[in-house]
């Protein structure tokens, strides 16, 4: 098979990764996507044309030597693909599922400008659950223990390839987290249906055999400060907290019973289980045959309307003040939502939310938007039609239009470099920030991104931190 | 697992706790509080950190089993464990010499007021205090409010103990034997907190308050908590927990505290359920 001409791989059709059916799955928090079957992960790989230079690496932001891992999966060396990619991408199963890989290696591959592109997301995630599923967790005799402590505050994709990292070049790691859960917004924010539970922590268990040492419950600036990590004998920190502090849009009925950010609404379902309330104590609005609305065009904004629809709501809305094209959400993640018969209400702006006489929300007013000329983003501009205003019924909000930085670690350690919007300040080289000794990454230092710039970010601060811990 | 050294009731349905954890106890500052998650299934609920002791390690909670989180660590014992607890959290109280400092707790909200009273008086204020219960058994921590407040006012609703009446009465009593009053904390049930805040805003007598929200994280991601003060929306576990009284819009808190109300009840009625059949099985 492997010696088929280039004509012949190009006539191979892009292969479709089985996923649950549409109406069951949108009353289940099972993971909609099943997966490739090994056969159909091979016949997938035969069509890369292994390209002499391969454009799609340039397309992923860490460089994961794509061709190289596919042609080992067309050969049936499924675990020498998994090790292929774990040299630069540390959570394969993950980014494989989350990754917008539409805008990334896929946008470049040059099989995609004549027809489909190849499925690498499909493919590294098949890779990825091979290993976990037929090796489970390898473990890897650390030498030449460097006697140096680092502690990495929170466990987000960042903190969690930083520790992995650092860990492996002989040093001791503390990862530090303020929920009581490890894994960031991959456990309290991503839902169930989009990336299991299990596979998260195959990936911390991982790490725990490796030797990190996780503390939850443990908020940095209140339980300790940054400069306390360094006085108790940590050598170096790595800051990765993540983003963390909803936007609101500041509308009159905002604080209306049945008004949810994004972040308080996921929490509740995904990392407290509200779902399985009253087996779970955390309770969530009760949307059961009801209308739910939720702004914004981003995945989160994705996630929650499609977690709204599984906890019974009858209509599930996204409302959003520009036109389809401009949503930032994953091209897979739109579709399986209009599979799933989330309604999508585009070039549409909340004015104001309506509440009862008991400051129960019922409805929000809306008016129509028109697209003008592009903004500073490079978007076109959404402009207000006048006299356009209408309501619609909805019983329960959820906002999802992102997130600021959360203020603790510039409250209690003010002399790190920040920006006006409170994300610290780093050498985009070496993540390291105004204070010695002191590395940050991930969305703290971006504002909200995604998991594979968060882990990148993670790993080029694991090598500068290890620089820096011979220099001392 | 954070273990229980000593728990005992002080009151009708009010427990103290002694819980080690002395990381927290050795950084918490008046006003702030905790998050706790007592096992696996879980809610996260704040509770003010009412003491701490670190020569033993151990942060004092006072908790009125009220909703079904609160009932259930009510049942917890001596020698028992806490699955989670994280803090210290939120804002400490803003502490000065104002000069003439009144603490005022209604029920369980004078274990809240209890540190702030401490950290004022240390901070060389005439300290005086006006602990109020609905009858003589909910009148908390008089022995301990004594030792720290040059004055201590018992009040009761029924009159079954000291003076017989609202805390706001006996405050108003104060304002108007023309005694010079510059700086009123009070802690308590949302109505009292409010009636004090109308009491003292004629006066322009800088009054404080601690607010109870529902909170799920309590870091300031979820928004949860939030809250309306001076017209503004404040994130109350990073901002607060404590606020200007004449500024807090208690309509708001009333309603959203009382958001889950109805699931609370039915969560409480079939966890009683259940532990009706166990009993029954047994
Ligand atoms: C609902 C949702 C869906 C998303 N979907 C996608 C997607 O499909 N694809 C994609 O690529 N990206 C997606 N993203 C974005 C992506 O998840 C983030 O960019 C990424 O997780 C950022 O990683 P991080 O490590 O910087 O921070 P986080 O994942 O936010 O982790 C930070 C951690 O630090 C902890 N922490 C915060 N403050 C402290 C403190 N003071 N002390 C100790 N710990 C602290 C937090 O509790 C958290 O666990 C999504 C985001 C959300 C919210
Ligand atoms: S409790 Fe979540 S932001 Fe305050």
């Amino acid at each position: 098979m492997s010696d088929l001409s280039k004509k012949e791989r190009m006539k191979i059709p892009r292969q479709i990764m089985p996923e649950q059916d549409a109406l069951e799955r949108s009353s289940n928090f099972k993971e909609v996507n099943l997966g490739y079957t090994e056969e159909l992960a091979k016949m997938e790989a035969l069509r890369c044309l292994q390209c002499p230079k391969p454009v799609c690496v340039e397309g992923c932001p860490v460089g994961v030597k794509i061709d190289e891992f596919i042609k080992l999966v067309s050969e049936g060396d499924f675990l020498g693909a998994s090790a292929k990619i774990k040299e630069d991408n540390m959570l394969p199963a993950v980014c494989g599922r989350v990754c917008p890989q539409e805008e990334q290696c896929e946008a470049k591959c040059v099989v995609g400008k004549k027809g489909e592109s190849i499925a690498i997301g499909r493919l590294e995630r098949f890779v990825a659950d091979f290993e976990r599923n037929n090796v489970g967790l390898r473990t890897i005799e650390i030498k030449n223990k460097s006697g140096k402590k680092v502690a990495v505050v929170g466990s987000g994709p960042a903190g969690l390839s930083c520790a992995g990292d650092l860990v492996q070049m002989g040093h001791e790691v503390t990862v530090f987290e303020a929920l009581h859960e490890l894994g960031g917004v991959l456990i309290y924010g991503i839902p169930e249906f989009r990336l299991p539970k299990e596979i998260v922590k195959a990936e911390i268990d991982s790490l725990k055999n490796l030797g990190v040492d996780f503390k939850t419950n443990s908020v940095i600036g209140f339980t300790d400060t940054i400069d306390e990590l360094l006085k108790d004998g940590f050598d170096a920190v790595f800051i990765a907290v993540g983003a963390g502090l909803p936007n609101f849009m500041n509308l009159p009925g905002e604080n209306l019973n049945g008004v949810y950010s994004s972040n308080e609404f996921l929490t509740r379902v995904n990392l407290m289980k509200a779902y399985k309330f009253p087996e779970y104590d955390t309770p969530v609005f009760n949307v059961e045959g009801k209308n739910v609305a939720v702004f914004g065009g981003g995945n989160t904004a994705m996630d929650a309307v499609r977690t709204s629809k599984r906890l019974g709501a009858k209509n599930a809305f996204i409302i959003y003040r520009r036109s389809e094209a401009e949503m930032p959400a994953r091209k897979e993640e739109v579709h399986h939502a209009k599979q799933e018969g989330i309604e999508f209400l585009m070039l549409s702006n909340p004015n104001k939310f309506i509440g009862d006489e008991n400051g129960w929300l019922n409805g929000v007013e809306i008016t129509r938007m028109e697209l003008g000329e592009p903004d500073a983003s490079g978007r076109r501009r959404p402009v207000a039609i006048p006299n356009s205003e209408y309501v619609i019924d909805i019983d329960m909000a959820v906002i999802a239009i992102g997130n600021g930085s959360n203020p603790i670690i510039q409250q209690t350690t003010p002399d790190l470099g920040y920006n006006k919007w409170g994300n610290i300040v780093v050498d985009e080289e070496t993540m390291a920030t105004s204070k010695p000794g002191v590395f940050a990454g991930g969305d703290i230092v971006t504002g909200g991104a995604t998991v594979i710039l968060a882990m990148g970010a993670g790993r080029k601060a694991a090598k500068s931190i290890d620089e820096y811990l011979k220099t001392i | 697992m954070f273990k229980i050294l000593k728990a005992e009731f002080i009151a009708p349905s009010i427990k103290r706790f002694e819980i080690e954890a002395p990381k927290i106890a050795a950084k918490r500052k008046a006003g702030q509080f905790v998050i706790v998650r007592i096992n696996e299934t879980g809610e996260r609920i704040p509770l003010t950190i009412a003491d701490s002791d670190t020569i033993k390690g151990t942060i004092t909670i006072i908790v009125q089993g009220i909703g079904k989180t609160t009932k259930e660590l009510n049942n917890l014992s001596t020698g028992e464990f806490i699955l989670d607890l994280v803090g210290p959290l939120g804002k400490p109280s803003h502490i000065e010499n104002f000069g003439t400092a009144v603490s005022i707790g209604g029920g369980v909200g004078t274990a809240i007021a209890y540190p702030t009273a401490v950290a004022l008086k240390q901070a060389g204020n005439h300290t005086i205090s006006i602990i109020g219960g609905r009858s003589k058994e909910f009148v908390i921590l008089e022995n301990e409010m004594n030792e720290v407040c040059d004055e201590v006012f018992p009040t009761t609703d029924d009159g079954s103990y000291g003076f017989h009446g609202f805390v706001t009465q006996k405050l108003q009593s104060l304002i108007d034997s023309g005694r010079k009053i510059d700086f009123v904390l009070a802690i308590g049930p949302i109505p009292m907190m409010k009636a004090v805040a109308e009491t003292t805003r004629p006066y322009g007598i800088k009054t404080v308050v601690s607010l109870n929200p529902v909170m799920v994280d309590g870091t300031g991601m979820c928004g949860g908590c939030r809250a309306t003060v001076d017209n503004k929306t404040v994130f109350v576990c990073v901002d607060g927990p404590e606020f200007d009284a004449h500024l807090v819009d208690f309509e708001t808190l009333t309603r959203r505290n009382i958001a889950y109300r109805e699931m609370e009840s039915e969560s409480f009625e079939i966890h009683n359920c259940n532990l009706d059949k166990a009993i029954g099985e047994l």
